[in-house]
């Protein structure tokens, strides 16, 4: 059996990040309790900072840069994705959105992805649910109902004592796991240069295709 | 092989001076700009066409029309045709016109065009883009090679008995190339029908370029025109060249960093590693031009953009020198080397009257006296006395969208 990719993505802009901080915790999870199970795992991360400046060139001018292309062909041809970003002014952050903007419409279909969000205060929580999730699934990935928000408390100990975040990154990472381990979605990844649709088909039958 | 220039026909401030030029100043030097490509010894000049400013080139036959009046031996072309929101019965008596004006100098490259408001301006829908250039081409594509035309599709009235005119000169409709940035589709559309592909390669890596033209290249042997060497490619290109590199780059960079598509964006280094975008020596230009054949095959036509971005009408004649003396007297005898012979020119009016017609006279195609009815039995022409005789072209595949099958109502997935 060939490995399964899980592919990282963090929207942090500071060195070091406490997104990049969540990101690498709940891959750490997925691929302890992905192996345990045998299953076979390789994580790339990617911090979108590095590629910042490629995204905007390709938002201008329609085209990834290598370093950039690199990536997406990650994300595409993945067998899930960690997505986290930090929560600006109620919602994603603006690289994150863009990011995704660049991102094939359809290169995410069937994609199981494990949302995360960091912010100031818990009270932001809820953006994962309102802001990133619906995101994901309007391009048809397959977001696990459990999304990892954590507030700057959390890192210590003013976060949530009762459900703490380990206990939530855990859960998280097992039912994205769960969605990896099952996948088959590598083998169908869509090419853009591909010949879905013959032209003898699109007049009509008229060239017997 | 074929070299020329083409123009999208932008009117951009200089941002040298802060100067825009007027839109008559601009016409103007567009056309000394196309005198002057065939001074200089290039073969071809391609003229976008737009619906909006900043750009002038609405009505891209009447000047071309011009040109052929003002030039001998210029092929004129397209950069490309909306063959999404023009009527494919007026693009086929426009584009046959311009073909007889010019003594057969005018082919046209189809494309579905980049700016969205352009499809309800038309009353069209943009996201009906591929099907309107697919069923828009089959249309045209019998316009011109059958007298009189029954057809009826989804994007515009029915058609009875209609006799598109005046007929293609020599009975030879002008070549069609098809321009796509990545739409395997459209590829496989040329491929089809055996017409040209034209890559913009301008705006994009040489790996989308690669793969798009190995697909229109595979399906050109697969509808049975000859093998994947033998499809008929062109390359678009963006030059600019001093006598020596360093002046060409501080001269083009302003120009570059506000330029319309990809100013603001990207640095020039940036761009002209990932695209084929060469700012320097024409040997350097040379080199770059010599080094797309190992990518694509060999190739028909290679046209480059000149006169965009606020460049003055000075700066492109110099251009236009720099490519006519230097850079395409040597490209033309380097590809011409190691050229399998068997990999065909660029299609001319010349080339295909003899493909269609060898020794014989070709058509001359000559109304009856008007019965005001070309529906009942017979021809409108004196020379071809059933409908269908005059329609006999020889590229003709069997199995292809020509004859009874091709009058079945297009079907639109």
């Amino acid at each position: 059996m060939t490995a399964k990719r899980i592919v990282v993505v963090s929207a942090g802009l500071s060195t070091p990040s406490s997104t990049r901080q969540l990101a690498d915790r709940l891959a750490a999870d997925a691929v302890d309790i992905l192996r345990e199970r045998g299953v076979e795992v390789e994580v790339q991360t990617f911090e979108l900072r590095d590629l910042a400046h490629d995204i905007t060139n390709h938002l201008l001018m329609g085209f990834a840069p290598p370093k950039l292309e690199e990536a997406l062909d990650a994300v595409s041809t993945a067998d899930g994705l960690i997505a986290v970003t930090p929560i600006f002014t109620t919602s994603y952050a603006g690289l994150f959105k863009s990011f995704i903007d660049v991102i094939d419409p359809q290169a995410l279909t069937d994609l199981p992805v494990l949302i995360g969000a960091t912010g100031g205060t818990p009270r932001h929580s809820l953006a994962i649910d309102y802001a990133i999730r619906p995101l994901f699934t309007y391009l048809h990935a397959i977001p696990v109902t459990t999304g990892v928000f954590a507030a700057t408390g959390d890192w210590g100990g003013a976060g949530d004592g009762v459900r703490s975040l380990p206990d939530r990154v855990f859960r998280g990472a097992r039912e994205f796991a769960d969605l990896v381990e099952r996948t088959d979605r590598a083998d169908r990844v869509n090419d853009p240069f591909a010949l879905d649709r013959p032209l003898g088909h699109l007049i009509g039958g008229l060239a017997g295709e | 092989m074929q070299f020329g220039i083409f123009t999208v026909s932008d009117i951009t401030q200089d941002p040298t001076t802060g100067r825009t030029p007027t839109e008559a100043e601009r016409i103007q030097a567009t056309l000394t700009i196309a005198k002057h490509a065939e001074e200089v010894g290039l073969d071809v000049f391609a003229l976008g066409e737009h619906h909006n400013p900043p750009f002038w080139s609405s009505s891209p036959t009447t000047t071309l029309a011009y040109i052929a009046g003002q030039t001998s031996t210029l092929q004129l072309s397209t950069a490309t045709t909306l063959i999404t929101t023009n009527d494919p019965v007026k693009l086929a008596e426009d584009y046959v016109m311009l073909q007889h004006v010019s003594g057969g100098r005018a082919d046209l490259m189809l494309g579905r065009g980049n700016t969205g408001p352009v499809y309800p301006w038309f009353g069209k829908d943009i996201r009906q883009g591929l099907p309107l250039a697919v069923e828009n081409y089959e249309l045209l594509h019998r316009l011109w090679r059958e007298d009189v035309v029954d057809w009826s599709g989804e994007f515009r009235t029915p058609l009875q008995g209609f006799t598109s005119t005046p007929r293609p000169l020599d009975g030879v409709p002008p070549f069609v190339w098809h321009g796509s940035i990545r739409t395997p589709e459209i590829a496989d559309q040329a491929a089809f029908y055996g017409d040209g592909f034209f890559a913009n390669h301008i705006f994009w890596p040489a790996s989308h370029t690669q793969r798009m033209i190995a697909l229109y290249r595979q399906r050109f042997e697969h509808h049975g025109h000859g093998t994947a060497a033998q499809a008929i490619v062109g390359l678009g290109g963006q030059v600019f060249m001093r006598k020596n590199s360093q002046d060409a780059v501080r001269d083009f960079r302003p120009y570059f960093d506000n330029a319309p598509v990809y100013g603001h964006g990207p640095s020039l280094e940036e761009f002209s590693q990932q695209t084929p975008l060469t700012v320097g020596s024409p040997q350097e230009v040379i080199d770059r031009t010599l080094g797309f054949r190992d990518y694509v095959g060999d190739y028909q036509r290679q046209l480059w953009l000149l006169d965009h971005a606020g460049l003055p009408l000075k700066t492109v004649l110099e251009q236009l020198d720099l490519l006519g003396e230097e850079v395409v007297p040597v490209l033309r005898a380097e590809f011409a080397k190691d050229r399998p012979a068997d990999v065909p020119d660029a299609p001319t009016h010349a080339s295909l009257v003899r493909a269609k017609y060898g020794d014989q006279a070709p058509r001359q195609a000559t109304p009856n006296a008007n019965r005001g009815d070309n529906l009942t039995v017979g021809s409108p022409y004196q020379d071809a006395p059933t409908a269908g005789s005059a329609s006999g072209d020889s590229s003709v595949q069997p199995g292809a969208a020509f004859g009874p099958a091709a009058t079945r109502k297009a079907v639109v997935r």
